[in-house]
């Protein structure tokens, strides 16, 4: 285990530069709230952008796979940016799939694939509920007979908007994962009404909808969760750079804001919270960080760094977002303001791929601190 | 051109060829590596140091600590160490450095801090010993006549040298008129009392000055300018109080942790679940204070650091805490009250009792958590100041 390299590279900040600037331009969060209650709640215009002219969705594939041979580092940054706007864009199904599809480059099918991938004209997604811990056992909810999968699985992230689902499924040789054409029939979804409403998610329904098997037994087993592992580790940097915006707008905020005859950022009250805030912000960043440099670096503390950054920020993250709302009184309380919208995203995130504590009896099992 | 980590090494290889550690007297093996710039080696060439990125100091630490080599027992000085040398560094004459910073670094001459008083602790900026510049002095060189009381001071008992701040100017405002000195500890006036302290020992004391004169030449910065000094003094503080990056489990977790896995009679889900959060704010702590480290890479401390410093607080008082409820029974014995003057404290060698009372005195030492959650809201956030009445008043007028 070396030290890990927790400062941002001139690279990376050259990055996050980039994706700021178009994120502030096209993503503004009074641009983000007109669109939730339309008929299209996401923004794929914006996504093709992000993945087509910026090459998000290419960071993780390598350069003989025709991606751009980069890591979680630069990734971590790009979510970041997309944590601090909040945007609607279909980017923790990216991240799920090419996690997945990268590990099984060998099947000519997703060879094909991955290049449209990668210029955002397709999306997929994978069929795992949005809960799911990344240490539990191999889904079971979804058989396949042949090339026929049949079954259901709920909470699937961004699946209105897929055009291709990995499916992990169980067959004759035990676990599996198929790749699935959301449009062929036996495939049916709907959608659910989300908290958060600039991320969604619906149930999938397959009734004897053909796939092509993708990876079997014990190497689909270690794809998934290694895809889920690194999901979560990203996500953990997505929160920080929303917890970083509910910090920075609500320090703004208590500058300007006059009561008593005075900003209400003199009142030590307010500036105490605030302190703590930022220290846990930077605390977050920490984590997040390390998690990252663990996950490009792929050495065996990977699951231990994932699982320290999920139960430090989930939590973070939505402490800034309640203080956020707090601190603004009852302006934070209106449709027609953001709290609500960083709010939503902070909650959900926070189940998402399994709350603190999910995350600490992992770290329980890791750091051999056993249980009573 | 700075030094890389290659050509430190080989520094570090070629340093260990001409002197051998063991064959060697302690002292002059420390001396010898002073001369060498190995010392600190962010520090400049001939003051310990060779201009060299301060991440680099691991590595040169690493290296002597494998050839067996001494070292200068830095838990000894931590005063000395984390707060006077990069005081003296930054704002003593060439004359200072080269007079105190060798022996601080070897050890030789311990040192401690004379800033609280009874009636300026948060407010140190209050204090009111008096500092008399008398220009006759002894021979050309003017002096100055010191009469006051310091208290909660760490080390007075084994210290050669003090860090003071004192008034120097009565009629200026608060800030204005404070000047900055090193004050000899054996100087006739000089009256040093232990205070006793809740876990029976006394680490601290308190100091009477009275008519101590002090040479001009030792002052350190400009007369008035004291606060200014005094602050960077406080960032070192923080950084070496709150700054230690330690391996995971270094701190006082891993006391916790070897606790629980020794005691699987003990565990319940409720303290497991305490046990998990504790150990991962530790981890989160430390990778905090370790990204700190990374940005300070180059430069002084800023305010950043009194973050790391609320959050060991805070910590190390929950764990204390945790670990007398995990032990049960044996968490009601205390390992000794018996009253003496310690080296130095270590927490890890005295019983889990020690741990918890002393870690009440995080929270307080080296600035009070309340007053360091001001300075990250106000010098980190660019939050208003409080209202206050008593920046531009002379201190005279000021209620105490
Ligand atoms: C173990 C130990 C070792 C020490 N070693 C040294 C040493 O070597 N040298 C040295 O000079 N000093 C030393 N100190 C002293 C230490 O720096 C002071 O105790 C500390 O700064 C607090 O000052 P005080 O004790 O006067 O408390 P006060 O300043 O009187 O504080 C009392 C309470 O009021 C709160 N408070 C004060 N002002 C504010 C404000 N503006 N906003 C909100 N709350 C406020 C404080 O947080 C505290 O809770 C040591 C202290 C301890 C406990």
């Amino acid at each position: 285990m070396s030290a890990p390299d927790l400062l941002y590279s001139e690279v990376e900040e050259d990055l996050r530069a980039n994706v700021r600037r178009l994120l502030r331009d096209r993503c503004d969060w009074t641009a983000v709230l007109a669109r939730c209650e339309t008929d299209e709640p996401y923004d794929l215009a914006l996504w093709r952008t992000l993945a087509g002219e910026l090459g998000l969705a290419s960071l993780l594939v390598s350069e003989e796979l025709g991606g751009a041979g980069a890591s979680t580092r630069e990734l971590s940054v790009v979510a970041e940016e997309i944590g601090r706007s909040v945007a609607p864009v279909p980017f923790l199904s990216n991240l799920l799939t090419t996690a997945t599809l990268v590990a099984c480059a060998d099947e000519p099918r997703v060879r094909e694939l991955l290049p449209q991938f990668i210029d955002g004209s397709r999306l997929g997604t994978v069929a795992v509920g949005l809960t799911t811990v990344p240490y539990s056992a191999f889904p079971q909810s979804v058989k396949a007979e042949g090339t026929a999968l049949s079954g259901s699985v709920s909470a699937v992230v961004d699946l209105e908007v897929a055009d291709y689902v990995v499916v992990p499924a169980v067959d004759a040789d035990g676990a599996a994962l198929y790749l699935v054409d959301a449009s062929v029939s036996g495939v049916s979804r709907s959608a659910t009404t989300p908290l958060d409403l600039t991320r969604r998610f619906g149930t999938i329904t397959l009734d004897r909808a053909v796939g092509e098997r993708i990876a079997s037994g014990a190497d689909a087993e270690r794809i998934l969760r290694q895809a889920l592992v690194t999901t979560a580790g990203l996500l953990a940097a997505e929160q920080v750079g929303l917890a970083q915006k509910c910090l920075d707008v609500t320090v703004e905020y208590a500058k300007t804001r006059y009561q008593f005859g005075r900003q209400i950022g003199s009142f030590q009250a307010i500036k105490h919270r605030l302190a703590d805030l930022w220290a846990g912000v930077s605390s977050a960043r920490a984590v997040a960080r390390n998690a990252a440099d663990t996950l490009a670096r792929g050495d065996d503390e990977t699951e231990l760094a994932v699982a320290i950054a999920q139960a430090y920020c989930s939590d973070l993250v939505v402490l800034a977002a309640e203080e956020h709302l707090q601190l603004h009184g009852g302006i934070g309380m209106t449709w027609e303001h953001p709290a609500h919208l960083y709010l939503g995203r902070a909650k959900s995130s926070q189940l998402a791929f399994g709350i603190a504590d999910h995350h600490r009896q992992r770290i329980g099992e890791l750091a051999d601190l056993p249980m009573p | 051109m700075t030094v890389d980590a290659d050509e430190l090494r080989g520094i570090v290889r070629g340093f260990l060829a001409a002197n051998d550690p063991r064959g060697m007297d302690r002292l002059d093996f420390l001396r010898a590596r002073f001369d060498a710039g190995l010392a600190w080696v962010h520090f400049p060439a001939g003051l310990g140091g060779l201009g060299a990125a301060r991440e680099l100091q691991p590595l040169v630490d690493a290296a002597f600590a494998e050839a067996g080599a001494p070292d200068n027992r830095p838990h000894l000085n931590s005063i000395g160490l984390g707060m006077a040398a990069p005081t003296i560094l930054r704002f003593g004459n060439d004359e200072q450095r080269r007079r105190y910073l060798r022996p601080l670094w070897t050890g030789e001459e311990i040192w401690c801090q004379l800033f609280s008083e009874p009636g300026a602790g948060s407010d140190l900026a209050s204090l009111a010993t008096r500092a008399v510049r008398d220009e006759a002095g002894v021979g050309s060189e003017a002096e100055w006549v010191v009469d006051g009381q310091k208290v909660w001071t760490s080390l007075a008992h084994r210290a050669r040298w003090a860090i003071l701040v004192a008034r120097s100017d009565p009629d200026q405002p608060k800030h204005q008129g404070l000047t900055y000195f090193i004050c000899d500890m054996t100087a006739p006036g000089v009256e040093v009392r232990p205070l006793r302290q809740i876990t029976g020992e006394a680490e601290f004391n308190e100091v009477f000055l009275t008519g101590v004169r002090i040479p001009d030449s030792q002052r350190l910065g400009e007369i008035g300018q004291g606060w200014q000094v005094a602050l960077g003094t406080l960032m070192n503080e923080r950084v070496a109080i709150g700054g230690r990056a330690p391996a995971r489990e270094g701190g006082l977790i891993g006391i916790a942790a070897e606790a629980w896995r020794e005691h699987p009679e003990k565990r319940t889900h409720g303290l497991h679940n305490r046990l998990l959060r504790l150990w991962v704010d530790a981890e989160a702590t430390r990778l905090t204070s370790l990204r700190l480290r990374q940005q300070l890479a180059a430069g002084d401390p800023g305010p950043e650091g009194s973050a790391v410093k609320i959050a060991f607080a805070e910590l190390n008082q929950a764990i204390t805490g945790f670990e007398l409820e995990f032990l049960g029974e044996p968490g009601l014995a205390y390992d000794d009250w018996t009253f003496h003057q310690p080296e130095f404290t270590d927490f890890a060698k005295r019983g889990p009792g020690f741990r918890y009372l002393r870690a009440k005195g995080n929270s307080i030492e080296g600035g009070t958590t309340e007053i360091l959650r001001n300075i990250i809201a106000e010098r980190v956030l660019g939050l208003p100041p409080e209202s206050r009445t008593d920046k531009d008043r002379p201190w005279k007028e000021l209620p105490r």
